[in-house]
């Protein structure tokens, strides 16, 4: 696995992005820049926007109105991005079959196959469940195993949909560590969680929406230090956003 | 003796002429079964990921398409296969081959349907995860047959049951030729009509013991390959 090499996708540019889902705003106006470097967390309650926000950029979906480039391209098929979703969906085969559909999907040669397979499993600490049923795995396996098959990408940009919601501690610092891992070797992890602590650990930069809308934006240091919002500042404060 | 002894006795001797009706009528079952497989899985596939104006449309006619009246079909492929039909030149008329093609036609729309809601549940499941992965048109159908293969046998074996019971569609097409074209269902109601209760029990006996055993191989293997892959 060459991790990180390359990033043609970046920036990932929302401009004036709306996203209307039936009679709701889901995203209103939205304008950021994804770049490379430390990861980025999406911060916000339920509802706020932040999964829209990551499928947007992934290119699951088209904005309502305004534009998203990668790397000022219009049109980018996903070749180097890659999602976990908050609930992933394993394909019905074994761990090591899983990881071994996505190195297909990205074009890796078969001949690369096992020892990408083998990485890929010790990076998330499943090397013992190569052979298992991947939808017989536990759901912080199951995450693990998602969050391998998307590195199976080689991707520039990994996209995170609250990876850690609903596991327990061990399985959460699993999942931190390997987020470290991988952002160390270049490439560039946007996450969305609600949790404070987690955006605390992982994250470089902070984009905190609510209700749809982007509230602030900018280093995790500043944002945590001396938020300039008064949504921020509550929600730094451990107040509810509602 | 009593007809359901006799029936018997024609049964466990392996009565030549029983054992020629029913191996015929299980070459055309499972013949139909599998040329309908080849055409109503893609089919049922294509449907299940592609939107088109009109698409509700095709679903309702494919569904009602699985309650094709036998004779219906059985004429339909009669005058297909007649001598001054479109298909005439083949000669295939009154043969075991027009049998199959009967039976695929109606064992095709079966398969189609349950494909379609089989592989559309699944590809809502997994939509994300392969859009993400990049994964190409073709991909995705292979993709789903496979992962959705242990329910798609339950759509075959559905099938099975509808071939392996019809009588109306084999015996216009076939013409319940002795030796030739004679299945257990045809032979059966020959039988009957004739009085010789006894071949036609044991010809019944054998009909539901099949139909039991392809369906209870079919469950042992699906259970054991769920465990296997999940």
């Amino acid at each position: 696995m060459s991790m990180g090499a390359g990033a043609a996708d970046l920036p990932i540019l929302f401009e004036d992005v709306t996203m209307i889902a039936g009679a709701v705003t889901v995203l209103d106006r939205v304008t950021l820049a994804l770049a490379a470097g430390a990861p980025t967390v999406l911060l916000g309650p339920n509802g706020s926007g932040k999964t829209t926000l990551l499928r947007l950029a992934m290119g699951l979906v088209k904005p309502s109105r305004g534009r998203v480039t990668w790397g000022a391209r219009d049109h980018a098929p996903p070749t180097r991005r890659a999602i976990v979703f908050q609930h992933p969906t394993m394909l019905r085969r074994s761990a090591a079959a899983n990881i071994r559909y996505a190195l297909c999907a990205a074009g890796i040669p078969h001949s690369r196959h096992k020892v990408g397979i083998d990485k890929l499993l010790a990076l998330v600490g499943l090397e013992h469940a190569a052979g298992r049923p991947a939808r017989r795995l536990s759901i912080g396996e199951q995450q693990r195993l998602a969050l391998a098959r998307a590195l199976a990408r080689d991707p520039a940009v990994l996209f995170l949909d609250e990876p850690t919601a609903s596991l327990d501690p061990a399985s959460t610092k699993a999942i931190e560590d390997v987020i470290h891992a991988v952002s160390r070797r270049g490439i560039k992890v946007v996450l969305s969680t609600h949790d404070l602590a987690e955006a605390r650990r992982l994250a470089g930069e902070i984009v905190l929406l609510h209700r749809g809308r982007i509230v602030e934006t900018g280093s995790a240091a500043a944002f945590f230090k001396a938020p300039r919002t008064g949504e921020a500042r509550k929600f730094v404060a451990g107040e509810l956003l509602v | 003796m009593p007809e359901h002894a006799s029936a018997l006795q024609l049964v466990l001797s392996g009565d030549p002429a029983l054992v020629a009706i029913v191996q015929l009528a299980l070459i055309v079952s499972l013949s139909a079964v599998f040329f309908a497989a080849l055409i109503g899985v893609p089919l049922g596939a294509m449907i299940a990921l592609t939107t088109f104006p009109g698409r509700d449309g095709v679903i309702v006619v494919l569904n009602a398409l699985m309650g094709l009246p036998p004779v219906v079909v059985g004429l339909a492929v009669y005058l297909a296969l007649s001598r001054s039909g479109p298909l005439g030149s083949w000669g295939l008329l009154f043969t075991p081959q027009a049998m199959i093609i009967a039976q695929t036609v109606l064992v095709a729309p079966i398969v189609a349907a349950l494909s379609r809601q089989t592989i559309e549940d699944l590809w809502a499941e997994y939509r994300d995860e392969l859009t993400a992965m990049n994964v190409g048109p073709l991909g995705r159908v292979a993709t789903l047959i496979w992962d959705a293969r242990f329910s798609l046998v339950t759509a075959l074996l559905a099938g099975f049951g509808r071939a392996a019971a019809e009588v109306g569609a084999v015996i216009i097409v076939g013409g319940n030729i002795d030796g030739f074209t004679r299945t257990m269902t045809t032979a059966i109601a020959l039988e009957t009509s004739k009085g010789d209760l006894s071949l036609a029990i044991g010809l019944g006996m054998v009909l539901i013991a099949i139909v039991v055993l392809i369906n209870a191989l079919a469950w042992t293997a699906r259970r054991a390959a769920e465990r296997l892959t999940g």
